[in-house]
């Protein structure tokens, strides 16, 4: 009979990490994780790895953390991720593959991405992977972006023998994994740069500070670079604000503007010469994990910080364990709550952010209750600073720059399942192509169009 | 690495550089700007691109010294590199779209106002070998704070300097010039104002009712420059636009400079801290 619990994971003290940027979770040692694996049932019809959108082989790579076989797990991960030591942290398990683990029917499902993050960081700790891929066939394609869909596109690819040169447009490599989780979920030197450092060992050039659609042109690629197929992942990056009045007054930040400057930038160190705005009380506008990542960096950098969400706890589209941790750190949440307006000083300084309360109707489009303003419910949150973390969208930049490249009515690049776009030999996927989504399920697409560009290539 | 070719003080605070980035330098037209890194780290600092060489594969910078990073570029000299430099950002000025014939001709007047000169020189050169007349109104404080001069007169059909304290050129302000020439019935078909926000302002309002088409290119805080973090937002003709990646050029009598203004001094206080080599409590 399986234990119905799972193994507790070590965690930093709430009251100490609400003023610090290491990580929270300290993840399970070998005891642990050997202890953690003998709770899998090793089903026969294993519904975790339908679950898994790159579909790692879970039963058989829990088996082997059980045997202790560290190695052999970390191999049997490897081969269907790139990045297991990221997705062990931020993927959401638990609409994933612990969603439709058995064991959670009764009690608590097998920790699978704990696990996953064990066999990651174990092998990294124990010198990596040994790089297994086929000989070089010397045909170059390029991949834009070097966020999760286009590492992980560049990884399958590097495999298969391809020459595989990625353009970033940032100064550092890894997209959402560098400028937009926090270090304190997502550790970079430790565990960012040695995943990206093992796409490079398998033979990936990444060439920083390239803007494909403004440095070089996915046309020049082609024409005068040799390239003989692009994967496009440029990642859904333009931050969307509410319209609402006062949005242009000072203290009124996007998420994406707030976590670069910390993330990227590593403005929350003192050593680095970007500076980041610290209002004494803080207002984060959403529910998503953005909102989560801006609440918990501006709670860390001295601020007082509440959450504002029109609907209630129940449809926050944020990991559980985002919001769990969120709470425990104390951070406030206001549900049911919009803002109409941000209120200015006199000065141009925001001062408060009016809002409105709200209830839940009838269920939208996405079968979720959409949320009704009360009227007459407006007040005042008093306030010096509001981040804005309502979604992003891509880029329009590459579209507006390569003829005959279809995008729908928002800005995404159209692609089929397997990430042909209207161009041939152009394929896109992640966030450019489905709006903003989710680490692996970009990943999933990069390896999918992986696939469908060795097929176009082999013609 | 971007290896700096050539250095020289313009100024005791303003210096140029040719700065080897081959691909910027291929790609790079009038009016797009660039991102360069200083050090592991240095901020993201936007500045223009004065020109650029495709055979050499250089792009010429120019940067004042207004604070702790511009400082540490203005300390690098030949030799040295740039971590990180990146472009070409933002859209090409509009003309770069018209037919040679077309520009044949056609009368600019450009007002370029302290650095706003180095960004200036790209359009004029740009114009100039098109065949369009092309005349400069550029200002500085004092007459050794003026760029570029000899280069702009290689570039242009008359030049017109303006100090604050007349001691070089017309006395007074770029504005009071350009009534001049407005004074004067001197016909143009564009204008074009490079400088700092508040002479912009200023330029707007002195055209205004001229019926001269005016141009702004916008000098924004932003981090990342490729419309990610929005926080070059302006408003300009009642609607929200990113300078970074809609801009940097706007139609000048459109913009809510006062808005600009005000949002370019969101990090004024972190800025002098830094400035000062004094990180006590920085952020807090």
């Amino acid at each position: 009979m399986a234990q119905l619990n799972r193994v507790p994971v070590r965690e930093q003290d709430p009251k100490v990490r609400a003023r610090n940027f290491e990580e929270v979770c300290y993840g399970y040692d070998e005891a642990e994780a050997v202890l953690e694996a003998s709770r899998c049932l090793n089903c026969r019809n294993p519904r975790c790895v339908q679950q898994c959108p790159v579909g790692i082989r879970i039963p058989l790579f829990i088996a082997q953390v059980k045997a202790g076989k560290f190695a052999e797990a970390a191999r049997t991960v490897a081969r269907d991720s790139s990045l297991p030591a990221v997705c062990g942290r931020v993927c959401p398990q638990e609409t994933q593959c612990e969603g439709s683990c058995v064991l959670g029917v009764k009690g608590e499902a097998v920790a699978i991405g704990k696990l996953e993050r064990f066999v990651a960081d174990w092998s990294r700790a124990h010198g990596g992977v040994p790089v297994e891929k086929a000989p070089s066939n010397g045909i170059k394609v390029a991949v834009v972006g070097s966020g999760p869909s286009g590492l992980a596109c560049a990884s399958d690819l590097a495999k298969l023998g391809y020459a595989v040169t990625v353009f970033e447009v940032l100064h550092k490599a890894g997209g959402v994994l560098q400028y937009g989780i926090p270090e304190f979920r997502l550790p970079k030197e430790r565990v960012v740069e040695p995943e990206i450092d093992s796409v490079r060992a398998l033979g990936v050039t990444i060439e920083t500070n390239v803007v494909v659609g403004r440095t070089v042109t996915i046309d020049e690629l082609f024409d005068r670079e040799g390239f003989k197929a692009v994967f496009i992942g440029s990642g859904a990056g333009l931050p969307r604000f509410m319209g609402i009045p006062g949005e242009s007054l000072n203290g009124v930040f996007s998420a994406n503007e707030f976590l670069t400057r910390s993330n990227l930038m590593r403005a929350f160190d003192p050593s680095s010469d970007t500076p980041i705005f610290v209002g004494r009380r803080v207002a984060v506008v959403g529910g998503g994990n953005v909102a989560m990542d801006a609440a918990r960096t501006a709670l860390r950098l001295g601020s007082e910080v509440t959450v504002v969400y029109r609907r209630t706890e129940k449809e926050l589209p944020a990991r559980a364990e985002e919001v769990h941790h969120a709470i425990e750190e104390g951070i406030d949440f206001r549900m049911l709550t919009n803002p109409v307006a941000v209120l200015g000083d006199g000065n141009g300084w925001v001062r408060a952010l009016r809002c409105i309360r709200m209830e839940l109707g009838e269920p939208d489009a996405s079968g979720r209750r959409s949320p009704v303003p009360i009227a007459g419910s407006e007040f005042e949150l008093p306030v010096d600073e509001v981040i804005m973390a309502l979604g992003t969208s891509p880029n329009p930049l590459i579209a507006k720059t390569t003829e005959g490249l279809e995008t729908e009515r928002h800005g995404c690049i159209v692609a089929d399942e397997s990430g042909a776009t209207s161009r041939p030999g152009v394929f896109a996927g992640g966030d450019a192509v489905t709006g903003a989504a989710t680490v692996i399920l970009a990943m999933g697409a990069g390896r999918r169009a992986a696939k469908a560009i060795d097929a176009y290539l082999r013609g | 690495m971007y290896s700096i070719v050539r250095k020289e003080m313009l100024t005791p605070a303003i210096c140029l550089m040719d700065v080897a980035a081959p691909r910027i330098a291929a790609a790079a037209q009038p009016g797009q700007f660039l991102i360069v890194r200083v050090r592991e780290e240095g901020e993201r600092i936007p500045l223009t691109i004065c020109d650029y060489d495709r055979s050499q594969g250089t792009v010429t910078i120019v940067t004042q010294i207004v604070g702790a990073s511009s400082r540490m570029i203005c300390a690098l000299e030949a030799g040295k590199s740039f971590p990180d430099v990146v472009g070409p950002l933002g859209c090409p000025s509009d003309f770069v779209e018209l037919p040679d014939a077309e520009l044949k001709g056609r009368r600019y007047l450009f007002v370029a106002g302290g650095l706003g000169t180095a960004p200036v020189y790209p359009q004029a050169k740009y114009l100039h070998a098109r065949g369009a007349r092309v005349e400069i109104v550029v200002g500085a404080k004092t007459a050794d704070q003026l760029i570029l001069r000899s280069e702009m007169e290689q570039v242009c059909d008359r030049l017109y300097v303006c100090t604050d304290d007349g001691s070089a050129g017309f006395h007074g302000l770029v504005t009071e010039q350009v009534k001049q020439l407005l004074a004067e019935g001197r016909q143009y078909g564009q204008a074009v104002a490079i400088g700092p926000m508040i002479m912009m302002k200023f330029v707007a309002l002195t055209l205004k009712g001229s019926g001269i088409p005016l141009v702004v290119s916008l000098n924004t805080l932003m981090v990342d420059g490729t419309g990610m973090c929005g926080g070059c937002r302006i408003t300009v003709g009642g609607k929200v636009r990113f300078a970074c990646v809609e801009g940097p050029e706007f139609d000048g009598y459109a913009v809510d400079f006062d808005e600009a203004l005000r949002r370019q001094t969101l990090y004024r206080a972190q800025e002098l801290e830094a400035d000062h080599k004094c990180k006590i409590g920085r952020g807090r």
